[in-house]
């Protein structure tokens, strides 16, 4: 039973990865590495005003004085910023202005993609925002949103028209200061979207950014900023892919949401970036700084984030819950295979009064992967009533893999209750037993515990990317236990 | 500004200043250390809240602080010491008193308990069984990231030394009670070694107590074997005033088919570290590492708890809990590795805490390291209050609302105290816990010496 | 002076969260008499158990009660539970930690404490544990133990008559007590019910079903509907109930209020 089961483990872990091709199409690319001249470069290529060059240079000359991160239980190869191209756009002629003069080879890869950019094709209630390497390539539905009074574009066209919503909001959840790689993407940002819900406005749509990296050698620095003002709600999903290849590529997105009085913001992320081939060669280094602020009162916001993709995952989706009776929520399920290494959690922070935070995170170790959750939950002297449950679990497929639970509580209040539970276990033998004699397949058997096991944060997902979601897992996963 | 760098000149000064004495004073095995240790110290420097073990624990005001004396007790405080007593009824005990590290009786620097358990100073029992030394003495402590650790190698002189040899069996408790005593304020290294060879039995209880009203600190290193299918408990009340530091670390290395338990029983203190290691070393083990503290004014107790997995089937728990009021603040830093070799492990940890002031603060990282996958582990923390329903319960059946709360407090704590494996020991510890949770002198009835 | 009744509730009207639940209740309980309260989930219940113990989850708004003529609702729980109010919880709480002796020896002495009388000694106090024990058959091994702690269903029901045994209450309040429990539990709860009462210990048994009723015989019983007492009669109206259900009640409850929207369509 044992062999049998190993031997499933090593058929369906070395499943491919399925998103794996490169397209073809020239690139507007500038010359590898990083300098004040670059970013210059950057931003004149992008025509942004002065402020946000300024914005980027400031950010620059932080990051020169600051050191990569080293505290996560994570092995890094070394990343060499000379070697990185900053800026690569694939090259159209003209911005496109309707479908029609999007290039055809783009909207195959989408649609290869499973995104495609007609309208009438897509999902129904789906908007979407697609960015290849550096730049938006198209967003649908634009102008069905514009009629509500949403906005909802790529960040470059927000820069363009909405400068002065842009300039109030941007780092103003993430400081240029915040961290390494953080600090990063606000010196070379290129493009990511941009969303803008008014007053009292519950968006009719799921809102979705598809995000693509394509040039070889590029490293992709979006930046994505989402405000939902008073009484508004909007439910917001990514998706990413990125073609096979042997070297590292380096991912550093920053995210940013400001949810106002009575908003509630839903972020789901659906992140499947290449993640290397089974001996741990090439994949996606993924460092990522999201994090949101709950800035009225009864705001809410929801993480959701499956993660299957990427060599190494950073990440820390946050909370900062500083209205009155605000909500934060973080649920995740990160798959780590082959030679996959995840170090990612949240933060919530309690600064209001009456704060409520749950956190449920779910971690699944196979092959040689490893994965951390690393959580804090901080409770401020002021946050009165504050309110926390985390629960965070971790499931071995395998021997020679592991799994690791860094939970930080900091209490400084003494209403607050916080409580946090971990476990951790393999499948049980007897659960496989189980479903055999039921006459099930022990390859079929780890795929319904293992989405069993995962469901609670699958259903948190927009009914339309649950099932993606799922399949996905099966498809990193499938059968594999020790 | 950065404290530090001075406290290690200070120290560096005092190391050259004394290492003609203590070198002479001390057996080779000791100096031996001393030189590389004194590097480690400097290399390490003293841990301040960037090191992830001492995260939410500052040492400053109790390391920076003009100590006046480091190593050796006044031939006086002797006598004071000697009036000592600490008789328990119904708890039958072989005592033995320490005064700030050292043995006051150098002459019996060295028994024999009946039962053919060893107790004693380590400086005679480098004399008396010089292998056995060479064989334990400074083999399971981890220097790797506390400077604290390699500072006691450097600069103690004597501790505890206890040895059960093979298969013996001492059914009464080795009590030790630690005194700090002095008309100076002093900063105390003790270093202590418990082995307990295959087959032999052993509980040790140790009580700490300051007399005198002095600022005192103390670095204490522990190292205890427990050899194959043996067992050894030990169980710490910690009981000083609030100008009294205390760092424990102790390193319990067990082999196949032993079983131990530490119990640390916090009633008073102005800062309290206990650092426990527990090195699941062979097969079938079983360790268990309980820890209780009830802190007010500006106290802080912080607990570090490692447990290392290494063999394969052994079986942990880790229960610590913490009541804290006033201006006081709590840490627990918990750890379960599992190491690859590790199947069949069952690892267990939970801390609970209660919070009873607006200005009281507790930080708390428990947290599971595993690379097994045979694996049952699970880890729990509350920081929370009483609870509302369990206190109306009470209340519904007539009594009154502070003493429904004590109650609880004392059940809370009750959970740990349950666990220690001496029966009279346990009862008189409810005891000391219920008279703390009161606000009364936490006091052995029978003591003569008035601390506090 | 000795009132007419041991408890008086009037017109009491009280809210959870700002929603009201009890929205004007009137009952009164004589001495030595047997109340039986049936109603619907959600009919306002176990608040009115709340209530009566002070429980602050619930907030009085409006009304009265009265317990021997002294206001109640000034009361801490203690002081109510030293008067007499005793509530069998319908989920008693599990406090690990606190021993079951150590938990009664402190109730019945602050009781006799309230009520001028010198606390009972240790063999004393133990003497009474035991005979309390065998008045209402339950296990030796329970009160060894912390309260509640890993006790099933029907022992932690059973542990609550053996402390309404214990604290010899003026008026118990059995919150569905029956819930949860087997045939020959049923029984040895009625019946330390019965064993315990003396003349003049009212009760008032809060049930969904007749069950219980057909060991502890009402002499009242009165069916909630919407926070308030709707209907009371004799003991027969139990067995109509458990005949016919609650939807007859609803609808001549509802009848009052809506009968002008009945008449619309």
């Amino acid at each position: 039973m044992e062999n049998d089961q190993d031997k499933i483990l090593n058929d369906v872990t070395s499943g491919e990865y399925k998103f794996g091709f490169v397209t073809d199409i020239e690139s507007d690319s500038i010359p590898a590495g990083l300098n004040e001249d670059v970013i210059r470069l950057i931003s004149s290529k992008k025509k942004e005003p002065e402020w946000l060059l300024e914005f980027r240079l400031k950010s620059y000359r932080h990051w020169l004085t600051m050191k990569m991160p080293t505290w996560a239980n994570l092995r890094i190869p070394e990343i060499n910023y000379k070697d990185i191209i900053f800026y690569s756009a694939p090259k159209q002629k003209i911005a496109p202005s309707s479908l029609s003069d999007v290039d055809p080879e783009l909207i195959r890869t989408f649609d290869k993609l499973g995104i495609p950019l007609e309208e009438q094709k897509h999902l129904t209630g789906v908007a979407v925002d697609a960015v290849m390497d550096s730049i938006s390539v198209k967003t649908t539905f634009r102008e069905t949103l514009a009629e509500m009074g949403i906005i909802f574009c790529s960040f470059s066209e927000a820069v363009k028209e909405h400068p002065s919503l842009v300039q109030k909001y941007l780092a103003s959840v993430v400081p240029y200061t915040d961290n390494f790689f953080a600090t990063l993407n606000s010196a070379v940002f290129s493009d990511g979207s941009f969303c803008y819900i008014p007053k009292g406005v519950r968006c009719p749509m799921e809102l979705s950014t598809y995000f693509r990296i394509n040039a070889s050698n590029t490293g992709q620095f979006e930046r994505t900023l989402l405000i939902a003002d008073e009484e508004a709600y909007v439910s917001y999903l990514e998706g990413c892919t990125a073609p096979m290849r042997d070297e590292n590529q380096l991912h550093a997105a920053v995210v940013e949401i400001v949810a106002e009085c009575g908003a509630e913001v839903k972020y789901s992320t659906v992140q499947n970036w290449y993640p290397g081939d089974k001996d741990g060669k090439g994949g996606i280094l993924n460092f990522v700084t999201k994090r949101g602020i709950c800035k009225g009162d009864d705001s809410k916001i929801s993480w959701t984030q499956v993660e299957t993709g990427s060599a190494i995952t950073w990440k820390y989706p946050s909370c900062i819950l500083r209205g009155n009776n605000s909500t934060g929520e973080f649920y995740s399920v990160a798959v780590t295979n082959n030679h996959q290494q995840a170090d990612t959690g949240t933060k919530m922070i309690h600064i209001g009064k009456n704060t409520k935070s749950t956190i449920l995170s779910k971690g699944i170790s196979a092959g040689f992967g490893q994965n951390s959750y690393r959580g804090l939950v901080k409770v401020l002297s002021k946050a009165e009533g504050a309110r926390n449950f985390s629960q965070c679990d971790s499931l071995l497929l395998g021997d020679k893999c592991g799994a690791h639970t860094f939970p930080y509580i900091e209490v400084d209040n003494p209403s607050a209750i916080v409580e946090h539970e971990a476990t951790t276990s393999r499948i049980g033998e007897d659960q496989i037993f189980y479903c055999n004699q039921r006459g099930i397949s022990t390859e079929d058997a780890i795929g319904l515990i293992v989405n069993g096991y995962a469901r609670e944060v699958i259903n948190k997902l927009p009914m339309e990317f649950a099932v993606e979601a799922q399949k996905l897992l099966q498809i990193s996963l499938e059968g594999s236990v020790g | 500004m950065d404290y530090r760098p001075e406290v290690i000149s200070k120290m560096s000064a005092l190391y050259a200043a004394g290492s003609g004495s203590f070198l002479k004073d001390s057996p080779e095995l000791f100096n031996r250390y001393r030189e590389s240790a004194f590097e480690d110290f400097k290399r390490l420097g003293i841990p301040d809240r960037k090191n992830e073990a001492y995260k939410y624990t500052n040492l400053e005001t109790f390391l920076n602080y003009q100590y006046q004396e480091y190593y050796s007790p006044l031939p006086a405080d002797f006598r004071e010491a000697e009036k000592f007593h600490c008789e328990v009824e119904d708890l039958d005990v072989w005592n033995m008193v320490l005064l700030n590290g050292f043995f006051p009786n150098g002459e019996k620097g060295l028994v024999m308990l009946p039962g053919g358990i060893w107790v004693g100073s380590m400086k005679f029992a480098v004399k008396q069984f010089p292998a056995l030394m060479e064989k334990h003495y400074n083999k399971y402590v981890e220097n790797a990231n506390d400077g604290l650790v390699p500072l006691n190698t450097a600069l103690a002189t004597d501790g505890l030394f206890i040895y059960a040899p093979k298969n013996t069996v001492y059914t009464k408790p080795v009590q030790i009670v630690n005194l700090l005593h002095s008309d100076k304020d002093i900063f105390v290294q003790d270093r202590n070694l418990v082995v307990v060879e295959d087959g032999a039995q052993l509980s040790l209880l140790v009580c700490d107590h300051a007399l005198s009203p002095q600022h005192f600190l103390t670095n204490t290193v522990t190292e205890v074997y427990v050899g194959r299918n043996s067992r050894f408990d030990i169980i710490r009340v910690q009981n000083q005033h609030n100008n009294s530091g205390k760092m424990t670390h102790t390193y319990i290395h067990q082999e196949r088919d032993s079983y131990a338990s530490s119990n640390n029983i916090t009633l008073h203190g102005g800062l309290v570290r206990n650092a426990t290691w527990h090195h699941l070393g062979g097969e079938n083990a079983e360790t268990h590492s309980y820890g209780l503290f009830l802190a007010d004014k500006h106290q802080h107790i912080a607990n570090f708890v490692k447990v290392d997995h290494v063999a394969p089937n052994c079986n942990s728990t880790q229960l610590f809990k913490g009541v804290l009021d006033d201006n006081a603040s709590g840490a627990f830093n918990g750890r379960i590795m599992v190491h690859k070799e590790a199947q069949g492990t069952n690892a267990y940890q939970s801390n609970n805490n209660i919070i009873l002031s607006e200005n009281a603060r507790m930080d708390t990282k428990p947290q599971l390291e595993i690379f097994a996958d045979d694996v049952k582990c699970s880890h729990g923390a509350t920081v929370g209050q009483i609870d509302a329903d369990a206190l109306f319960y009470l209340r519904s059946r007539g009594i009154d609302a502070r003493e429904a709360r004590l109650m609880l407090m004392f059940g809370f704590a009750h959970e740990v105290i349950q666990n220690i494996p001496i029966e009279a020991l346990r009862d008189r510890i409810d005891n000391l816990v219920h008279q703390r949770l009161r606000g009364e002198l936490s006091r052995c009835a029978s003591c003569a010496i008035q601390c506090n | 002076m000795k009132d007419n009744f041991l408890l008086q509730i009037k017109e009491l009207k009280a809210s959870i969260d700002n929603k009201e639940i009890l929205k004007g209740l009137n009952l009164e309980v004589g001495y030595g008499e047997i109340h039986a309260i049936m109603g619907p989930n959600g009919s306002g219940k176990s608040t009115l158990a709340n209530v009566l113990t002070g429980r602050d989850i619930a907030t009085v708004t409006h009304g009265s009660v009265t317990f021997e003529g002294h206001n109640l609702l000034e009361m801490s729980p203690e002081e109510r539970a030293r008067e007499g109010i005793f509530l069998s919880f319908q989920y008693p709480i599990e406090i690990p930690g606190v021993s079951m002796v150590n938990f009664m020896k402190t109730a019945v002495n602050e009781q006799r404490k309230y009520h001028g009388l010198e606390p009972l000694s240790a063999s004393d106090f133990l003497k009474l544990m035991r005979e309390k024990k065998e008045l209402v058959e339950i296990d030796s091994a329970l009160t060894n133990r912390s309260v509640n702690e890993g006790f099933s269903g029907g022992e932690k029901k059973k542990n609550e008559i053996f402390q309404m045994a214990m604290l010899e209450p003026r008026l118990a309040l059995l919150d569905e007590t029956d819930s949860g429990l087997d045939i020959d539990a049923l029984r040895i709860v009625a019946n330390g019910v019965n064993k315990i009462r003396r003349p003049d210990t009212s009760v008032i048994v809060i049930t969904h079903y007749q069950r219980l009723l057909d060991h502890i015989i009402p002499d009242f019983v009165h069916v909630m509907y919407d926070g308030r007492i709707v209907k009371s009669a004799g003991p027969e109206l139990a067995l109509e109930l458990e005949e016919r259900g609650y939807d007859w009640i609803r609808k001549e409850a509802d009848v009052s209020e809506e009968s002008w929207t009945t008449d619309q369509k």
